[in-house]
């Protein structure tokens, strides 16, 4: 329903737009110079590309990368979907949208089949991804080792000389603290047996997800101007220990809403005494099986002992 | 300075007559600052399992001497070449960053004056262990782990102490961990630059009969830089007086110790309180 509102609201807004904005928002020199920098981030897998990152009509942190990318690659026939945190409908996805229908005049919608470009935040839609996708990710921190080591000079050496055992102190210290690798997103990963990479804030739930996608993934920081790829069908290995292997998130309950029990669900608080209920994060996915017939309990959960306010 | 070194024995003749080759042999080198001498002129070889001592006051060139052999700093003159433990010899100075930075991590151990700048302080101790094993393709946490115990036990740490970061140690025992970082991955040589140097006098002579048990049981090489003679005494085999630059006089750490010859030795040694 949503998809169809979009889309008429993009041939109305497309005369006027073109008035108004070079198609896309970005100017033609901008986009081939944010293309150069993808070629080359595609060509070697996982390796963060410097680019030329521009003011954009948004705050740094709100997916100035990821936008960049999108206006770049975007053409008159594409369709864009954004998700923030799986979901069609929060703030910073709806706006995301709006505003390439303005610039741009593409049509938009909120079904993973049907889009050609999907800009994300946190989340891979549910729904397989198929050849000639194109996913863009916004990235906040693109240097997967920056939090053990400061320097860039640095980390750029350890990049090119390939030592990568710090990334194990990092999740050995997990293991030695919480008594497993507790890394929950965000989670490192190993390119095409080369380069490790930052999957931005992503669940690790979503990590299998990277591993030999048919669908071009590609990744922007805008504020750290770098953007870096996965071409379709590449390896991407999350980094584990052999005791300890990498594991995905699972939840003692299937969706409220859809009875799901493969999605990655959101914890939301219902009332005052801090019941919860478990919700698919992906919107798409979870009214797609809803409209199916698939009905889950719709029960919140009891809080926990000892948190949440007595009622 | 010159004429003064060929009075003094400056060059070391080597005292092991075996066939074996020398671990590290340091031909005529020299850094400069500028137009200002960090140190010149200045050859040694280093033998498996052999201690040696560079000794002088702050300022004489020692731990530019240090940094150039160990490959941290830019050679301005000279040749370093290190065997390793297959007898492949290495041209430290023409060696690319990856090979040089490989041997730091596995063969080479560096221990710095300040645990500080060799320690890894918001990881815990368990983990600065481990880094140079998983640095060196270790992917089993088990294995790592009992690594671990086993080292903080070899430097006399509580194995509880384990999950603890180094910022909750002492000095001395933050050093000694650094120690037991730099020896997990069995280096052959070591650098050391003043090793005893933050710690207080019990401390240090606890760190430095731990050093001498660790470094006889393990045959392990080592360079180290020291201001402190009784130090040089303790560990050393042979030692290197360096003054402003220059080595001035070299042998066996006794000998000099015992019998200096250059007026600058005779002033250091003199020195030494005498209880």
């Amino acid at each position: 329903m949503t998809a169809q509102t979009d889309t008429m609201h993009s041939m109305e807004n497309h005369a006027e737009a073109c008035f108004q904005y070079n198609f896309a928002y970005l100017d033609e020199q901008t986009k081939r110079m944010v293309r150069r920098a993808l070629l080359k981030a595609v060509a070697v897998p996982g390796y963060q590309v410097p680019f030329g990152s521009r003011e954009m009509p948004m705050p740094y942190g709100w997916g100035t990368g990821g936008i960049q990318i999108s206006a770049a690659i975007m053409g008159q026939d594409d369709v864009l979907k954004v998700i923030d945190q799986g979901s069609d409908d929060t703030t910073n996805a709806v706006s995301i949208r709006s505003f390439f229908r303005k610039v741009a005049g593409v049509a938009t919608t909120t079904h993973t089949s049907e889009a050609t470009i999907i800009q994300t935040r946190h989340r891979i839609p549910e729904e397989a991804l198929q050849e000639g996708q194109v996913m863009v990710y916004q990235v906040p921190i693109p240097e997967p080792l920056r939090w053990l080591e400061p320097s860039e000079t640095e980390t750029r050496t350890m990049h090119a000389l390939e030592e990568y055992g710090i990334m194990h102190v990092k999740l050995y210290e997990d293991i030695a603290r919480h008594g497993e690798i507790a890394t929950s997103y965000d989670y490192p990963v190993l390119v095409g047996g080369r380069y490790v990479m930052s999957p931005s804030p992503l669940p690790k739930f979503d990590n299998p997800k990277m591993d030999n996608c048919p669908a071009l993934q590609l990744f922007g920081a805008g504020r750290e101007k770098r953007v870096y790829a996965i071409p379709p069908y590449t390896t991407v290995k999350s980094l584990d220990f052999e005791d300890h292997p990498f594991a995905v998130q699972t939840w003692l309950r299937p969706c409220a809403l859809c009875g799901s029990t493969e999605s990655y669900l959101d914890e939301v608080i219902v009332d005052d005494a801090g019941a919860r209920l478990y919700v698919c994060s992906d919107s798409d996915y979870c009214a797609a099986r809803q409209a199916q017939g698939h009905v889950g309990d719709g029960m919140p959960v009891a809080a926990p002992q000892g948190t949440g306010k007595e009622a | 300075m010159s004429t003064v070194s060929s009075q003094y024995p400056t060059t070391m003749e080597p005292m092991n007559t075996s066939t074996e080759q020398p671990l590290l042999q340091v031909e005529n080198v020299a850094h400069y600052y500028g137009s200002r001498v960090g140190c010149a002129k200045v050859s040694f070889s280093l033998w498996p399992g052999e201690v040696l001592a560079i000794v002088g006051e702050s300022g004489s060139g020692k731990s530019t001497l240090l940094n150039i052999i160990s490959g941290r700093l830019a050679l301005s003159e000279g040749s370093i070449t290190y065997r390793d433990a297959a007898g492949q010899p290495y041209d430290i100075a023409n060696l690319p960053e990856g090979a040089k930075r490989r041997l730091l991590r596995t063969e080479w151990g560096f221990v710095h004056q300040h645990p500080r700048d060799g320690l890894r302080m918001a990881v815990s101790a368990g983990g600065n262990i481990g880094e140079r094993l998983m640095a060196c393709g270790e992917r089993h946490y088990g294995t790592i782990r009992n690594a671990g115990k086993e080292w903080l036990h070899r430097v006399e740490i509580p194995e509880n102490r384990l999950d603890d970061t180094p910022a909750s140690y002492s000095g001395g025992m933050q050093q000694r961990l650094q120690i037991a970082r730099n020896l997990v991955s069995s280096p052959r040589l070591v650098f050391m630059d003043e090793p005893t140097g933050g710690l207080d006098v019990s401390v240090q002579a606890k760190l430095l009969d731990l050093l001498r048990h660790l470094v006889r049981n393990l045959g392990l090489a080592v360079v180290l830089v020291t201001h402190d003679l009784a130090v040089a005494r303790l560990l050393a085999d042979r030692m290197l007086v360096m003054h402003q630059g220059a080595v001035v006089e070299a042998g066996l750490a006794d000998q000099v110790l015992d019998d200096p010859h250059h007026p600058y030795t005779q002033l250091l040694v003199s020195s030494i309180l005498q209880g």
